[in-house]
C-alpha cells in the first residue's frame, strides 16, 4: 500500500513529511540506565521521608463493640431484607427495578445474579446456626423460621421501631421492650457473636478452611454506618471527591479527577443511575482520547496553541538561519 | 531488619488530611501539590535548554 | 518434512529473502516480517533526529523505568506475600517504594501525554503509537486500582465497597468481584501487569517503527496546504 500514490490532500494535523534532515548521536540505553537510577533515588527518598499509609482494617468485632446500636440496626435490616445489600439487585439478588439503567440499557440486569446473597440466611440465621450448645437460640431461630411471612414481618417491624431507641450500656445492647417475638433474642445473639469475633470468622470462612473471598463480611460492614463514618472523617466519601483521596495527607489517585468529577455535577449528583451514567461518559471520553487523531478541531489544538514552537525552537531557529 | 526501622517516615503524613474547598471542587492539599508539580515540571521541561550534542551530522 | 539445505539465499538491498522452501514456513515468515519491520539499527538506534532537543522527550523513558521499579518492588513484595508489609518495617519500606514508584509512573506518564499531545505526535501514520499509549494509561488505572484493594487494610475495605457500585452497574460485577481479595490480588499481580507490559511494549515498538514525529513544517500553523509536502510513506 503506498499512500504517496493516493490523491489525498495534505492535512498538517494528520500528516507530516518524513524527516530528511540531520541526525545526532543519541545513546538510548545509557539514557534509560540513568533514568532508572534517577527514579530509584526519587522513590527511595520519598519512601524514606513519607512512607506509606496503613490504616488498620476494621472488623465486625470492632464495629459491634464501638457501636452495638448501629450494628443491631443494620442486622435487623439484613434479617428483614431491607438493607442496602438485600435490596441491591444484581449481582447479589434479583430485587426488581434495582439495577441501574439508562433507558433500555440495563447491563447489570442482563448479566444477572452471579454472587447470590440472601442476607437473612447468610448474615444472620446461618452464622447463628453454627453456634454450638445454644438451645435457647436454636429454639428462637426455629420459631422465627417456622412462622408465617406476615408474622415475621410484624416482629421485624416492631424490632426496627424499638431498636431505633436502643442504647449502648458499656458495650451491651439495650433495646426497649416490644412485641418482636424471638427477633430481639436473635439480633442480640448476633451482636454478641460479632463482639466475640466469631461473626468475622464465620462470614469469611463459609464453612470452609481456606477462603480468600471477603464479599460477605465487606457487604455487611458497608451496610452499616461505622465504615462510612470513618471514611467521611478521612474525606473519602463520594460527595467529598473521595475517589481521588488517600487517608491522611498522602497523595491519592489524582488521575481519577475526571471520573470523580462527574459524580459532583448534575444530573449525576442526584441520579440513582449515577454509576452507570458516569461509566458511560468515561467510556465515551476514553474512546475519544484513543481516536483523537481522527477528530477534527480537537486534533488541531496542538497546531493552534503553538506550544510546539517552544518544544522545537532550536529546530526552527536552525531552519531560519540556513 | 534495623534498616527498615531506621527508614520509618521522617515526615508523618498520617493524621487529619488537609483539604481545599473551591466552589464545588474539593481537593486534598497533597493531590493539589502533585498536580501543581506536574504542571511546573511540564513547563520546565519545555522551557529549560537541552544540552547541545557535538556529534556527527549525517 | 525434509531438511532444506538451501538456506540463506542471495542477499539483496532488503537483506536475505526467504527461499521458496523457507517462505512456506511460519518461522521464516515471522522472522522476515520482524526483520523488515524492525531492522536492528532501527530497533536500537544510536542516533536521533536533530530536532529531538527538549527535556520533554525524556518523560517516555522516565515512565518506562518507573514501571520497571513498580514491577521490581512488586516482585519483592511477592517474595514475602501480601501480609508482610503489615508486620515488618522492612516490608513497609518496600511497600512505600512500590507506592511511590506508582505515583511517579502516573506523574511521568501524564506529562509524557501532555507533551505528545502538544506535538500532535500521531501525525505521519503514528495513530497506532498514540492509541497504544492511551490504552496503556487506561489499563494502568485498573492495575493500580486492584493494588489498592489488595492492601488488606481500611483503605481496601472502603475502596472496594465503594467501587463495587460502579463496577456492578456495568454488569462486570457479575464476574469481576472487587470484594474478592483472592481474585483481585491475582488480577493485580498476574493479569494486569502482563497487560500493561504487553501494551507498553507494543507502544515502544511502534515508536521504534515510525520514529519520533517530525516538527510541524513552517507554514503549518496557518494553512491546511503548505508548499507541496509529500505524505509520509508507511514503513
Amino acid at each position: 500500500m503506498s499512500s504517496v500514490k493516493k490523491a489525498r490532500r495534505f492535512n498538517p494535523d494528520r500528516d507530516v513529511a518524513p524527516w530528511k534532515g540531520a541526525y545526532v548521536p543519541y545513546d538510548i540505553l545509557k539514557e534509560a540506565f540513568v533514568a532508572l537510577l534517577a527514579v530509584a533515588v526519587l522513590i527511595v527518598v520519598m519512601a524514606a521521608v513519607f512512607s506509606s499509609p496503613d490504616d488498620p482494617s476494621i472488623t465486625l468485632k470492632k464495629w459491634s463493640a464501638v457501636n452495638p446500636v448501629d450494628f443491631a440496626q443494620t442486622a435487623i435490616t439484613e434479617l428483614d431484607g431491607s438493607s442496602g445489600t438485600a435490596t441491591y439487585g444484581p449481582p447479589y439478588n434479583a430485587t426488581p427495578d434495582a439495577a441501574q439503567h439508562m433507558g433500555f440499557f440495563e447491563p447489570a440486569q442482563w448479566f444477572g445474579v452471579h454472587q447470590p446473597i440472601n442476607t437473612a440466611q447468610d448474615f444472620v440465621i446461618g452464622p447463628l446456626r453454627t453456634l454450638p450448645n445454644q438451645q435457647l437460640l436454636q429454639r428462637a431461630l426455629d420459631v422465627y423460621q417456622g412462622a408465617s411471612a406476615a408474622q415475621q414481618s410484624a416482629w421485624t417491624t416492631a424490632y426496627e421501631k424499638a431498636v431505633a431507641n436502643a442504647t449502648d450500656v458499656q458495650g451491651r445492647l439495650h433495646v426497649p421492650a416490644g412485641r418482636y417475638g424471638p427477633v430481639g433474642y436473635i439480633i442480640g445473639s448476633l451482636t454478641a457473636m460479632a463482639q466475640t469475633g466469631g461473626l468475622d470468622g464465620t462470614l469469611l470462612s463459609e464453612g470452609q478452611f481456606y477462603n480468600t473471598d471477603y464479599t460477605k463480611p465487606l457487604l455487611f460492614l458497608a451496610d452499616g454506618s461505622y465504615l462510612e463514618s470513618l471514611a467521611g472523617a478521612q474525606h473519602l466519601q463520594g460527595s467529598q471527591w473521595g475517589m481521588m483521596n488517600e487517608t491522611g495527607n498522602y497523595p491519592g489517585q489524582a488521575w481519577l479527577w475526571l471520573y470523580t468529577m462527574w459524580y459532583q455535577v448534575a444530573p449525576m449528583n442526584t441520579s440513582s443511575n449515577a454509576d452507570l451514567e458516569v461509566w458511560a461518559i468515561m467510556m465515551l471520553l476514553s474512546v475519544g482520547l484513543i481516536f483523537l487523531p481522527f477528530i477534527p478541531i480537537l486534533r488541531s489544538i496542538p497546531r493552534w496553541t503553538r506550544v510546539y514552537k517552544l518544544i522545537w525552537r532550536r529546530h526552527y531557529r536552525e531552519l531560519a538561519t540556513t | 531488619m534495623v534498616l527498615g526501622a531506621l527508614l520509618a517516615a521522617l515526615v508523618n503524613l498520617g493524621g487529619t488530611g488537609k483539604y481545599i474547598h473551591w466552589g464545588f471542587i474539593q481537593i486534598s492539599v497533597a493531590n493539589f501539590i502533585v498536580i501543581i508539580l506536574m504542571i511546573v515540571v511540564f513547563i520546565l521541561a519545555i522551557l529549560l535548554p537541552f544540552p547541545k550534542r557535538k556529534g556527527d551530522r549525517q | 518434512m525434509s531438511i532444506d539445505t538451501d538456506i540463506g539465499a542471495e542477499s539483496g538491498p532488503g537483506g536475505p529473502g526467504p527461499t521458496t522452501a523457507e517462505s512456506r514456513q511460519w518461522t521464516a515468515r515471522v522472522r522476515h516480517t520482524a526483520e523488515s519491520a524492525f531492522p536492528p539499527d532501527q530497533l536500537l538506534p544510536d542516533r536521533q533526529p536533530a530536532y529531538m532537543a527538549s527535556w520533554i522527550y525524556v518523560f517516555g523513558v522516565l515512565t518506562v523505568v518507573s514501571l520497571a521499579w513498580v514491577i521490581i518492588t512488586g516482585c519483592i513484595l511477592a517474595i514475602m506475600g501480601p501480609s508482610w508489609w503489615h508486620v515488618s518495617s522492612t516490608g513497609h519500606f518496600v511497600n512505600s517504594l512500590h507506592l511511590w514508584s506508582v505515583e511517579f509512573f502516573f506523574f511521568f506518564m501524564v506529562i509524557h501525554l501532555w507533551g505528545k499531545f502538544f506535538m500532535a505526535a500521531w501525525r505521519g501514520n503514528r495513530r497506532l503509537t498514540w492509541a497504544t499509549g492511551v490504552i496503556a494509561f487506561l489499563v494502568s488505572v485498573p492495575a493500580a486500582f486492584t493494588g489498592y484493594i489488595s492492601q488488606q487494610n481500611f483503605d481496601s475495605q472502603w475502596i472496594s465497597t465503594q467501587a463495587k457500585d460502579g463496577i456492578n452497574a456495568t454488569g462486570a460485577g457479575a464476574v469481576w468481584n472487587v470484594l474478592n481479595f483472592g481474585q483481585m490480588l491475582m488480577w493485580h499481580i498476574v493479569l494486569l501487569p502482563i497487560g500493561v507490559i504487553i501494551i507498553a511494549g507494543l507502544h515502544v515498538l511502534m515508536v521504534r517503527r515510525r520514529g519520533i514525529v517530525p516538527p510541524f513544517a513552517v507554514g503549518d500553523a496557518h494553512s491546511e496546504t503548505p508548499v507541496a509536502a509529500p505524505l509520509e510513506e508507511p514503513a
